[in-house]
């Protein structure tokens, strides 16, 4: 088989989708502030759907396209929820810099 | 018969348990007709068993109850009523009766009158299961219960820090013994496949290939223990701090001659080990020898008695060894008369000088106490062998026997009776002749004891004087158309003895013996009546070998100094090193291991998110690498 998606090769799909990965990764790592880590955090998914959805063109099985639909429509439940929790932290604290956000230390 | 069999070891145990459950309603005069109805009960019968095996001419066994079936492993409480185990009823049931209403008397004003007799029941019920059981495992249980029995009994004024020590000593020098009868147990199990008696005695059992001398040996060493020979024969006279009728019960009549009977009952093994014959025959002269020869410079009137019960019994181990099984279960029976007779009578002494044991201060208590004075006489000539008194004919049989295998061992075992000769009227001359030597208020405490105490004494010292005719010996009694009817009642179970002797021989010996104690007696008569001397007080100078003899050549030091010291130094090197130091330490570093670690971890947990998301990226791609190098 033919390693092509629509004309673009496999290989960019994986790239593109491991470098939005990292990016994802490192912006939660070095980020400070909720939302934008927050923000990474949806990247970081939906750089694997990207993969999911390209691998599953490229095995010709819609398997995978079906459980990228059902990982947005988590995602979206878990935005709900997480950015609710943020809302509230932020009335607390009146801050989302998670360098403040320390109180739970052992 | 077989319910009668079943009821007597039951009797004893109904009565300890009377004693030992309701004994604060009872009042002591209840007790202690329980306690004596009891063991009469079992003599009587005993004695109708007796009877009827002597009538039948058949051993049976009784089968109480299964008690362990595992697999092939079949042990059930099953009582045996042979020649061998009757006599030994009789003797201890008889015996124990006497000694029974002899302890009424003597221990009226103890405050633990209740106990004691709760204790001595026990102790008969323990003994008859040892006697009667068919199964090794059941004599085991007995063996053990008497050993406790004692234990308790030693330490029965318990106030006293020296009677407790008395009491472990006794009780951990039994249980070495008792390891080696423990092993003994396995061993025939594993070769023979059975710990039955009637089953795996019989002859075509027992494989040539077998370790018959392992066997025997560990056997042995279990009777080392209970009946006090050498090495193990220290807690013997230690034990005599006990109430003097626990003396003479335990400590001379019955217990201590449960080796003999555990011996005797496995003669068929021990036939077939001539190594280990040699060895308990070598082991029991040199018992007889020491006890007599410790016996001869003893001041306390039971240690001598008890130094004569450890050399008696090297005289039946003796007998033993040399294959006389019947001498040895014939000195057995007339050594528990007139050693129980001995120690009662001591006991009346004791009791009538209010607790005075030393015979230093005794002396001339014939006129006080009459009936005591005739019947340890008595028994003393018994135990000396004159003739015809019990003891002679024993121990003429023993000797002569001995005689016709070894003459070496003939001669020492002479010797050592004569010793036994020479002290035992030492102790009768020091105690009942002489002036008084004690205080005014001892001579006017001086009386003769109740009637509780000396009709038992006088039974005794009857018995003393008539039982040796049941074993009349052979060869004289061949000539006089008297037949040896102990020798003969027990022949089923241990077979005649091969060591005859002609009769001119073995009139020869009882003449020289008999001359010999004759001699002996008038030496002694010299010295203590006639010379009046006096044993020497505690710290005087004596020549070096009666130095080592007084004190009792330093066999407890030795104990003490080269087994007991080390094994507390290497107890405490254990307990501070080994116990303290590795196991604590390996413990307690697992405890403190967790504490340090929790307390380092916890740092971790900074509450940190990005130093969190930081430590799962860092481990994720560690272990994706991990397998990619996989």
């Amino acid at each position: 088989m033919e390693a092509s998606i629509n004309g673009v090769s496999l290989n960019y799909y994986i790239i593109l989708s491991t470098v939005l990965f990292c990016i994802g990764v490192l912006g939660v790592m070095i980020r400070r502030n909720a939302i934008i880590m927050f923000m990474c955090i949806e990247l970081m998914l939906n750089a694997v759907n990207l993969l999911m959805v390209a691998f599953s063109r490229y095995f010709g099985d819609t398997n995978g396209q079906v459980f990228v639909v059902f990982i947005m429509a988590v995602a979206a439940a878990e935005v709900a929820v997480g950015l609710a929790i943020l809302m509230m932290i932020y009335r607390n604290a009146k801050t989302s810099d998670t360098e403040v956000l320390n109180q739970l230390k052992g | 018969m077989e319910l009668i069999t079943k009821l007597i070891p039951l009797f004893p145990l109904l009565g300890f348990i009377i004693a030992a459950l309701i004994n604060r309603k009872l009042s002591k005069n209840t007790v202690a007709y329980i306690a004596c109805v009891s063991v009469l009960f079992s003599f009587i019968g005993t004695l109708m068993v007796f009877f009827n095996l002597v009538n039948h001419h058949s051993a049976y066994e009784i089968k109480v109850f299964d008690w362990i079936q595992a697999g092939s492993f079949n042990a059930s409480l099953t009582f045996l009523i042979d020649p061998l185990s009757s006599v030994f009823l009789l003797v201890i049931t008889g015996i124990g009766f006497l000694i029974h209403v002899f302890s009424v008397g003597y221990m009226i004003h103890d405050d633990g009158f209740r106990r004691f007799f709760a204790y001595l029941n026990l102790f008969i019920f323990f003994m008859l299961l040892l006697v009667m059981g068919n199964n090794l495992l059941v004599t085991f249980i007995g063996w053990e219960g008497v050993g406790f029995c004692s234990f308790m009994l030693i330490g029965f004024w318990y106030k006293e820090n020296k009677n407790n020590d008395a009491a472990k000593k006794a009780f951990v020098m039994n249980r070495i013994g008792d390891l080696g009868f423990l092993i003994a147990i396995c061993l025939i199990f594993i070769n023979y496949n059975s710990l039955n008696y009637t089953t795996f005695l019989t002859a075509g059992n027992i494989s040539i290939d077998s370790p018959i001398t392992l066997i025997t040996i560990c056997l042995f060493i279990g009777a080392m223990g209970k009946s006090a020979q050498i090495p193990l024969f220290t807690w013997l006279p230690d034990a005599m701090v006990g109430p003097t009728p626990v003396s003479a019960l335990i400590h001379a009549a019955t217990m201590v001659t449960a080796g003999i009977y555990m011996i005797a009952r496995t003669n068929v093994l021990f036939s077939m080990a001539p190594d280990t014959m040699m060895f308990i025959a070598y082991i029991g002269i040199a018992t007889a020898l020491l006890g007599a020869s410790i016996g001869l410079f003893q001041n306390d009137i039971k240690k001598v008695l008890a130094y004569s019960t450890v050399s008696q019994l090297g005289l039946m181990f003796l007998a033993l060894g040399v294959g006389a099984y019947t001498a040895a279960v014939f000195h057995v029976v007339t050594h528990a008369f007139f050693k129980a007779l001995l120690f009662l009578g001591s006991g009346s002494v004791i009791h009538g000088m209010g607790g005075e044991q030393d015979i230093r201060k005794m002396g001339g208590l014939k006129k006080h106490m009459p009936t005591t004075y005739i019947t340890f006489l008595i028994g003393t000539i018994a135990i000396s062998g004159i003739p015809p008194l019990a003891g002679f004919f024993s121990k003429d049989q023993i000797l002569a026997e001995v005689f016709a295998q070894n003459k070496v061992l003939f001669i020492l075992g002479m010797i050592a009776s004569l010793m036994t000769v020479f002290y035992m009227f030492r102790l009768l001359f020091l105690t009942f002749f002489g002036k008084f030597r004690g205080t005014h208020e001892q001579e006017h405490h001086l009386h003769e004891s109740p009637k509780s105490m000396t009709i038992p004494l006088v039974i005794l010292a009857i018995l003393a004087v008539v039982a040796g005719f049941i074993g009349f010996p052979h060869a004289l009694g061949e000539a006089m158309h008297i037949h040896n009817w102990f020798d003969h009642f027990l022949s089923p179970i241990i077979g005649e003895s091969l060591n005859h002797i002609s009769l001119n021989t073995e009139i020869g010996l009882m003449l020289v013996t008999t001359v010999l104690i004759i001699i002996v007696v008038l030496i002694a008569k010299n010295v203590f009546i006639t010379k009046e001397t006096l044993p020497v007080a505690e710290n005087a100078k004596l020549s070096p070998l009666k130095n080592l003899v007084y004190h009792k050549f330093y066999v407890d030091e030795v104990y003490d100094k080269f087994l007991s010291k080390p094994f507390v130094a290497i107890s405490e090197f254990l307990n501070k090193v080994i116990d303290n130091q590795l196991v604590d330490g390996i413990v307690n570093g697992f405890g403190k291991i967790t504490i340090v670690a929790g307390q380092n971890l916890r740092l971790l947990q900074s509450g940190n998110i990005g130093f969190y998301i930081f430590a799962i990226v860092s481990a994720l791609i560690l272990i994706f690498s991990i397998f990619l190098v996989n």
